[in-house]
C-alpha cells in the first residue's frame, strides 16, 4: 500500500471506507486525479496548526486505518468449541476449587443473592480474564489461554454481553446508535438489520419508541429491550452472557427466544426461578465464589411447566394492572 | 551540560554489551554520575566501588481531559509496577491545587507536583519537562510518569520518542474523541476507563469511533477502580524503550497559542483593548475554505 504514489481518485477506489476517515478528520477530499501527498501538502499551514494535526501523521493514521479495515474483512466467523473457568478465590480469599467446561449449545444458568458474585463472574468472562480481575480466575477458549490479540482486539468479538444496566448514556438516536454498533460489528445490510432491531425491540418492551428517539430518553424497560434486540441480531459471537434478564418488565420467554440460540454458549444470571431451571445446570454463587454446581434435575424440570403455568397468570395480571384495569372482581377474578 | 557527542569508556566495554543486550541494574548508591550517549538513547553511568552500575529509566507522558480517570488509573498501574519491583516515580501537573500527591504518597509511590497557577498548566509542564526527567534521575526511578492537566482539546504534550499515553472515558460522548486534538491524534495508547458504567454496545461504539479518529494507537480498557486491565497497561509502559534525552527532542505538535492582552491580565472586554493574537470568529455560515 503505498500511500506516497497514490492519486486521490485511485485511493477512494481501491479502498472507498478511507472516505470515512477523512470525514472523522474533517478534511474535504475533492475526487480528482492528483497525488494525495500534493494534495495535503497544499493545505495551507494555518488549516494544520488550526486542526492539531499534519499531513504526515495523516497518512500513518490512514495506513493503519486501511489495514486495521482490510484485517477485519478477513476475519473468518468466530467459532469456538469451548470455554472453560478455572475457580480463583472468593470473597474470604479462599480458593474457589472449580474447573468448568462449557460447550456450544449449553446453558448453564447462575444463581445467588444480591452482591454474592453473580455479575463479577460474567464479567470475568467477559474479560477474559487470567487470574487479573478482583477473583483471580482464569478463563480458556477451546482449552488454551487466549491471546492477546483475542482478549483485546476491537475486531475478535466473542463475547457479546447484556449487563444489568438500564439506560443508556450515549448522546445519539436509536437509528445513529443502531447504525454505529453495525458498523462496528460489519453488518451487511445495514437499513434492514435495524430496521429489524427496533421492530423485534417494540415487541418485547410495551410502549413503542422509533428510530428518531434519542437512546437517553429511551425507559429502562424500552432500553433494555433495545439491547437484547441488538445482541440478537448484531451478535455473531459464540458466547452469551445475560445479566437478570427479568428485571423492567420485559417479555422474558421472548427475550430468551431472541438470545438463545443453538451454538452458542449461553450463561444466564437470574433471580427468576423459571430462567434458573432452563438451564442444563447451575452454579450457585455465595461470597463471591462458586459454591455448587447443581444439575437439573428431573423433577425440576417437570416443574417448569408448573412454573409457566402460574408465570402465565401472574402476567395476565399484571398485563391487566398494566393497562388500568381492575382485578379482584366477579369477572374478573385474576386468578 | 550534557556531552553531544557520542563517547565510549573504554574500561565499560562489558556494560556497553549489557547495554545492547538489555540488561540493566538500577544504582543503590549514586556516588557520581556520568551522562553518555550510545546510540540516540541517553544511559547514566553511577559510580560504586569499584564497579559500575548503569541506571535507565523509562519515562512516559499521560494526557487526557479532567476527570477521565488518569489518577485512578495510574495508582493502579504504578502499583501494579511496584509489585514487580519497578522503582516508580510520577509527577502530577495541575493549576490551581490537587491533592493527587497525596493519594500516590499513601500507596507507597514517590510523587512530585508542578501547580501553575495563573499559566496554562499543560505549557507550564513543557516548560519544566526536562527538569522532572533531571529529578527523576536523581531519585533513581526505573520508570517515571508524567500526568499533565490536558484543560484543552487542542492540547499537544506529548513528546517525540517517548511513549505518550491519553485515557479517556466512555461518558464523554460519541462526537467528543473527533473533538480531541493532538493529545488524542498523536498518543501511542489510548486508555478508556468507566467502561462498568455503560452497556457493551456503548463500549463497542465508543472504541470504535475513537479508533476512527487514532488508527494506529493501541486502546485498551482499564477500570479505575477495580484496576481490571491495569496489569497489562503496565506491561505495555515496561516494553517502552528507555527515553531518549531531552535535549532537542520535540512536541510531536505545536501546542495552542495564545499571547493577546488577556494573557497579560487584561480584563477589559472589547476590541480596543485587544493586543496579540486575537482571532476573530465568522459569523456566516459556508464551508471552510483553505
Amino acid at each position: 500500500m503505498d500511500l506516497k504514489n497514490i492519486s486521490i481518485n485511485n485511493l477512494l477506489n481501491q479502498y472507498p471506507f478511507s472516505r470515512k476517515f477523512f470525514e472523522v478528520q474533517e478534511i474535504e477530499l475533492p475526487e480528482v486525479d492528483f497525488l494525495l501527498v500534493d494534495y495535503l501538502s497544499e493545505i495551507s499551514e494555518e488549516f494544520w496548526e488550526d486542526k492539531g494535526i499534519d499531513p504526515e501523521q495523516i497518512l500513518f493514521s490512514l495506513e493503519a486505518f486501511i489495514e486495521a479495515d482490510l484485517k477485519q474483512q478477513a476475519l473468518s466467523e468466530n467459532w469456538i468449541d469451548t470455554v472453560a473457568i478455572l475457580g480463583g478465590h472468593n470473597k474470604s480469599g479462599e480458593k474457589e476449587d472449580v474447573s468448568l467446561v462449557f460447550r456450544r449449545g449449553s446453558v448453564t444458568t447462575i444463581v445467588g443473592p444480591t452482591g454474592s458474585g453473580k455479575s463479577r463472574l460474567l464479567a470475568d468472562i467477559e474479560w477474559m480474564a487470567q487470574g487479573d480481575s478482583p477473583t483471580g480466575r482464569k478463563v480458556l477458549i477451546d482449552g488454551k489461554e487466549p491471546g492477546q490479540e483475542i482478549r483485546f482486539s476491537l475486531e475478535h468479538k466473542l463475547v457479546a454481553q447484556l449487563s444489568q444496566n438500564m439506560n443508556f448514556v450515549m448522546d445519539v438516536s436509536v437509528r445513529e446508535f443502531l447504525e454505529m454498533h453495525a458498523g462496528c460489528r460489519k453488518v451487511k445490510d445495514v437499513n434492514r438489520t435495524i430496521f429489524d432491531i427496533v421492530a423485534e425491540a417494540n415487541r418485547l418492551s410495551g410502549e413503542a419508541f422509533d428510530m428518531n428517539t434519542p437512546v437517553t430518553s429511551l425507559s429502562g424497560g424500552q432500553s433494555r429491550a433495545l439491547m437484547i434486540a441488538d445482541t440478537a441480531f448484531l451478535s455473531s459471537s459464540p458466547i452469551i452472557l445475560i445479566d437478570e434478564i427479568e428485571n423492567a418488565g420485559i417479555d422474558r420467554k421472548k427475550a430468551l427466544q431472541l438470545l438463545v440460540r443453538n451454538e452458542k454458549i449461553v450463561l444466564m444470571a437470574t433471580h427468576d426461578p423459571i430462567l434458573a431451571l432452563m438451564g442444563h445446570q447451575r452454579l450457585v454463587i455465595r461470597n463471591g465464589g462458586i459454591a455448587k454446581i447443581l444439575e437439573t434435575s428431573p423433577e425440576e424440570q417437570k416443574m417448569i411447566h408448573v412454573l409457566q403455568k402460574l408465570d402465565e397468570q401472574w402476567f395476565n395480571l399484571r398485563h391487566k394492572i398494566r393497562m388500568g384495569e381492575r382485578i379482584g372482581t366477579a369477572d374478573s377474578p385474576g386468578i | 551540560m550534557f556531552p553531544k557527542s557520542i563517547f565510549v569508556f573504554l574500561p565499560d566495554l562489558h556494560l556497553i554489551l549489557d547495554i545492547f543486550s538489555g540488561k540493566y541494574r538500577r544504582a543503590t548508591d549514586i556516588r557520581t554520575i556520568k551522562y553518555a550517549y550510545l546510540g540516540d538513547a541517553l544511559y547514566g553511568l553511577a559510580e560504586y566501588g569499584s564497579h559500575f552500575k548503569i541506571f535507565v529509566m523509562k519515562f512516559i507522558t499521560v494526557s487526557g481531559p479532567p476527570s477521565s480517570g488518569k489518577t485512578a488509573v495510574l495508582v493502579k498501574v504504578l502499583e501494579e509496577l511496584k509489585t514487580q519491583n519497578v522503582h516508580v516515580g510520577v509527577v502530577k501537573f495541575d493549576c490551581l491545587s490537587t491533592n493527587d500527591q497525596e493519594i500516590f504518597h499513601r500507596r507507597g509511590i514517590e510523587a512530585g507536583t508542578g501547580l501553575s497557577g495563573n499559566l496554562c498548566p499543560d505549557h507550564y509542564f513543557v516548560s519544566n519537562v526536562e527538569e522532572c526527567i533531571q529529578w527523576g534521575r536523581k531519585k533513581g526511578f526505573d520508570l517515571m510518569v508524567t500526568e499533565s492537566a490536558g484543560l484543552c482539546n487542542r492540547c499537544s504534550p506529548h513528546l517525540k520518542g517517548v511513549l505518550a499515553v491519553c485515557v479517556i472515558d466512555n461518558l464523554m460522548g460519541v462526537n467528543t474523541p473527533q473533538k480531541i486534538g493532538p493529545m488524542l491524534k498523536f498518543a501511542d495508547i489510548v486508555v478508556i476507563t468507566k467502561g462498568d458504567i455503560v452497556s457493551q454496545a456503548e463500549r463497542e461504539v465508543f472504541a470504535y469511533r475513537v479508533k476512527q479518529v487514532n488508527p494506529s494507537a493501541t486502546i485498551m480498557h482499564v477500570n479505575g477502580i477495580t484496576g481490571q486491565g491495569a496489569w497489562q497497561l503496565s506491561q505495555l509502559f515496561q516494553q517502552t524503550g528507555v527515553t531518549e534525552s531531552l535535549l532537542g527532542t520535540k512536541l510531536r505538535f505545536s501546542m495552542p497559542a495564545a499571547l493577546c492582552s488577556y494573557c497579560l491580565g487584561e480584563i477589559r472586554v472589547g476590541e480596543e483593548y485587544q493586543i496579540g493574537n486575537a482571532k476573530k470568529v465568522k459569523f456566516e455560515q459556508g464551508k471552510r475554505s483553505f
